[in-house]
């Protein structure tokens, strides 16, 4: 079990991360969330070791790690773009934890040919790492972090370098291996689809510290304060008065795009403002009583500016801040 | 550990130097004697003629190695590098068997032969990974090719021009053997200067008051050039750009680079020649003599026992040198990432044996080893000692870039798998940095072969390396004499041309930065 208690970074003057606490149970996965720059990369580098904390402490199973250097962790590390030594070919980078290990030889090439059938990658043991395509690059990573079988496995944007439809197959790829060995871990990502497929617990952090911890749905539907609640996709926020005239909960809430639905008798009656067609949707921006609200369609929709649309209120939308 | 040898065997020397001048009061009226500022004109004006011509000669070959796909380019690479590495007493007699009577522009043609490879490698190195995208969108925009040059390569480069201009600089301000050579007792540097005054009119203060002088004008270049590196590696966007065909007027800046390597080659060739010619024809008497002690015994061993131990010396010189150099280059990594003023102050310390006279570390040798155990003023060690010296700023600035490109999160991916700090050091820099070490070495070996300036005053006479030994036979009458030289010259040349190509074949990404 990875305690972080009250666990401070300082780069000089400037306060990297301040008083995190966190814990992270046994074959329990844990994303840390949040927007660029906000000290979430800094907080898992301190965990791995290569951060010196300024203040608190980084403990495993009650044992203090202050005087553990990285390689004694026994804690995988994954980068965002793979970091693989480009002199080995893909069994020498896989192999790498385990010869630090010393594994026999033979013990050695069997556990490789299993992760990398583990991974997706069966018969690639004598590829050079450089002709790998990006995604198989994050896979030997992955295979080379598991290898050793790591206590913690720290990812730092594991899948932010894939194009998205890769990321996608991947991340339920990734989810998945987790799961099946069991692997505690620590995920760090500004993606919040990544985050909630991966975690059993999310984190959310900004400006250096960790504003809200839960399981994802409570996190996606009961964000903390107006600044999570805008980090989770919530473009609107209403407070309690307004809030029970629109969605019937007197509360201060968090609207999504998809909180307003288009449907042809829905008790709502508003006016489109502007239409843009995405992937699976389409997003409409509609006034109502004269405010201005993200609406969602079906992909077919073509209202035009100007246009008439009944609205209805989907609670899964709604987020209750707070 | 890299400042504790170069304390003791370069600032310790230096300082004594700097002291004696100082205690014994000749810097001043040295420095009043309007005489020293001849000398200071015309060490800096010969240098900045130089320099001139190098930037001017090196342009067209940086071009042709960084942006040319064209037959022959390995040829070029390998060529424009000889030069930079052969004895300067051997590019001194190049150019006196083309000059006999020497001269102010032998003298400039022969620093500049020297450092066409430094403008050409360093240019080079960041040519290649210039964006061309930019002058693509100069052209587009409706420059003209030379326009697009003016206005958008050239800025680009500023900073490799910056950084050569100033190393080439440095090397041509304190050029000793080539001085010594071509200008005889009519035109000197304040570097043949220092060496006159120890060597033949022991006027200590006053050699000391000009190596004072010297030392100045070498920091200011060095802190000039460490302002060009430092601008070099902020700001640019780089991406690897792929040689291809010329086209259109790129032929004449090809055809440019090849006339230039052509006259690189000419000295080389006119001291072949000389090497198998006498008086009455071709001959190999001097290559034969080599096997003896020169005419009317001139020297105390024989050529070819100061050709084996010239390279015995070398490989001790490079050994250390890659010693104290690795160890530098990976202390400077590591200091790197902590961005520290100290960092920054022992790079450009490391640098300094290049610049500051090797005639001046030559002569502080002599007068404080004395203090150390065992005297160490006669011991053979010595010469070794001074050539490592001369050779470590050289693997630094080989090794240094390689280890720099090395990603710090792919050591820290190693040591997050259990490879400790050595550990890291063996698995992801040594082999990523194999490659430059050997280069390192081949280059240090060679330089090392050559080294003039402090050998000559350190080797003792019954252990001559090949430099000294050809110096003496230049320095004596005889026919003899003469062409063993240029028959140890040639011998020199052919180890250090067979060293550079095997160096070439190991395709060192940039071939070293200064």
């Amino acid at each position: 079990m990875l305690e972080m208690t009250g666990l401070g970074v300082r780069y000089g003057d400037v306060t990297a991360v301040s008083d995190v606490d966190l814990t992270i149970g046994d074959g329990e996965v844990v994303a840390l969330l949040g927007p660029s720059g906000c000290g979430k990369s800094t907080l898992l580098r301190a965990v791995a070791g290569l951060e010196r904390p300024s203040a608190g402490a980084v403990s495993w199973d009650g044992a203090d790690l202050a005087g553990t250097p990285v390689h004694r962790r026994g804690f995988g590390l994954v980068f965002q773009d793979g970091q693989l030594f480009p002199h080995r070919d893909v069994a020498g980078n896989v192999a790498f934890g385990l010869r630090m290990l010393r594994v026999e030889r033979e013990e050695r090439a069997k556990r490789v040919t299993r992760l990398l059938e583990l991974v997706g990658l069966a018969g690639y043991e004598r590829r050079r790492v450089t002709e790998l395509s990006g995604g198989e690059q994050q896979r030997v990573a992955l295979a080379r972090a598991l290898a050793p079988e790591p206590r913690l496995l720290l990812l730092d944007e594991p899948l932010s370098a894939l194009d998205r439809a890769l990321r996608e197959q991947l991340a339920l790829d990734l989810a998945r291996l987790l799961r099946e060995t069991g692997t505690t871990a620590l995920v760090v990502t500004h993606d919040h689809d990544e985050a909630f497929t991966l975690a059993d617990r999310v984190a959310v952090m900004r400006t250096g510290r960790i504003r809200q911890v839960g399981p994802p749905s409570q996190v996606w539907r009961e964000p903390v304060d107006v600044e999570v609640a805008r980090f989770l996709g919530c473009g609107k926020v209403l407070p309690p008065e307004a809030a029970h005239a629109l969605v019937g909960v007197r509360a201060r809430v968090g609207l999504r795009a998809t909180a307003l639905r288009v449907t042809g008798d829905g008790p709502l009656a508003g006016v489109v403002v502007e239409r843009v067609h995405r992937r699976d949707h389409v997003r409409l921006l509609v006034e109502l009583d004269g405010e201005r609200y993200e609406a969602v369609g079906p992909v077919g929709g073509r209202w035009e500016p100007g246009e008439r649309v009944r609205l209805a209120v989907d609670p899964d939308g709604v987020a209750i801040i707070g | 550990m890299p400042l504790a040898f170069l304390g003791v065997f370069f600032a310790w020397p230096v300082l004594a130097i700097v002291g004696l001048g100082l205690d014994e009061g000749g810097v001043l009226p040295a420095l009043a004697d309007p005489a020293t500022w001849d000398l200071v004109a015309f060490t800096l004006g010969q240098a900045a003629a130089a320099t001139a011509l190098a930037l001017l000669a090196g342009m067209p070959v940086a071009f042709l190695l960084a942006r040319c796909r064209v037959p022959g380019a390995a040829v070029v690479r390998a060529a424009v590098m000889v030069p930079f590495v052969l004895p300067t007493v051997v590019v001194g007699l190049a150019f006196r068997a083309l000059w006999p009577d020497g001269g102010v522009l032998p003298i400039v043609l022969a620093n500049a032969f020297f450092n066409v490879a430094v403008v050409a490698r360093t240019v080079g190195g960041l040519w290649a990974r210039v964006d061309r995208r930019a002058e693509d969108a100069a052209r587009a925009l409706g420059a003209s090719r030379l326009r697009a040059f003016t206005s958008v390569v050239l800025p680009a480069l500023a900073p490799a021009v910056g950084s050569a201009a100033s190393v080439v600089f440095l090397f041509c301000a304190t050029s000793f053997g080539v001085v010594l050579v071509l200008g005889g007792a009519r035109h000197r540097t304040l570097e043949t200067e220092i060496y006159l005054r120890t060597v033949e009119l022991f006027d200590l203060s006053g050699a000391a008051a000009l190596s004072l002088l010297q030392f100045a004008a070498v920091l200011a270049a060095l802190l000039l050039g460490a302002v060009a590196r430092r601008r070099r590696e902020s700001g640019l966007r780089l991406r690897v750009e792929p040689p291809r065909r010329p086209s259109g007027g790129e032929w004449a800046v090809v055809a440019a680079a090849w006339a230039v390597v052509l006259a690189l080659l000419t000295p080389v060739v006119g001291l072949l020649i000389r090497s198998v010619s006498a008086v009455d024809g071709w001959s190999l008497a001097g290559y034969r003599a080599l096997a003896g002690t020169g005419e009317r015994g001139t020297l105390a061993v024989s050529g070819l026992d100061a050709a084996v131990n010239s390279v015995r010396v070398a490989t001790d010189a490079t050994l250390l040198a890659l010693a104290v150099g690795v160890l530098s280059a990976v202390v400077l990594v590591g200091l790197r990432r902590t961005g520290s003023w100290f960092a920054e102050a022992l790079d450009t310390a490391l640098m300094l044996p290049l610049g500051v006279s090797a005639v001046t570390v030559g002569f502080g040798y002599l007068i404080t080893m004395d203090a150390l155990p065992g005297d160490l003023r006669t011991s053979p060690v010595l010469v070794p000692l001074a050539q490592a010296l001369v050779v470590t700023p050289l693997v630094v600035r080989i090794v240094l870039p390689v280890l720099r490109a090395v990603d710090t999160r792919l050591r820290q991916a190693a040591a997050a798998l259990g490879a400790s700090p050595w550990r890291v050091w063996r698995e992801v820099d040594f082999p990523l940095a194999a490659r430059s070490l050997l280069a390192a070495a081949g280059f240090g070996f060679v330089v090392a072969l050559g080294e003039f300036g402090a050998t000559s005053f350190l080797a003792r006479p019954d252990a001559p390396t090949l430099p000294v030994v050809i110096a003496r036979l230049m320095s004596r009458p005889g026919e003899l004499n003469s062409q063993m030289a240029y028959a140890a010259c040639a011998l020199l040349m052919v180890v250090t041309a067979v060293a550079v190509l095997l160096v070439e074949r190991l395709r060192v990404p940039s071939g070293g930065e200064f």
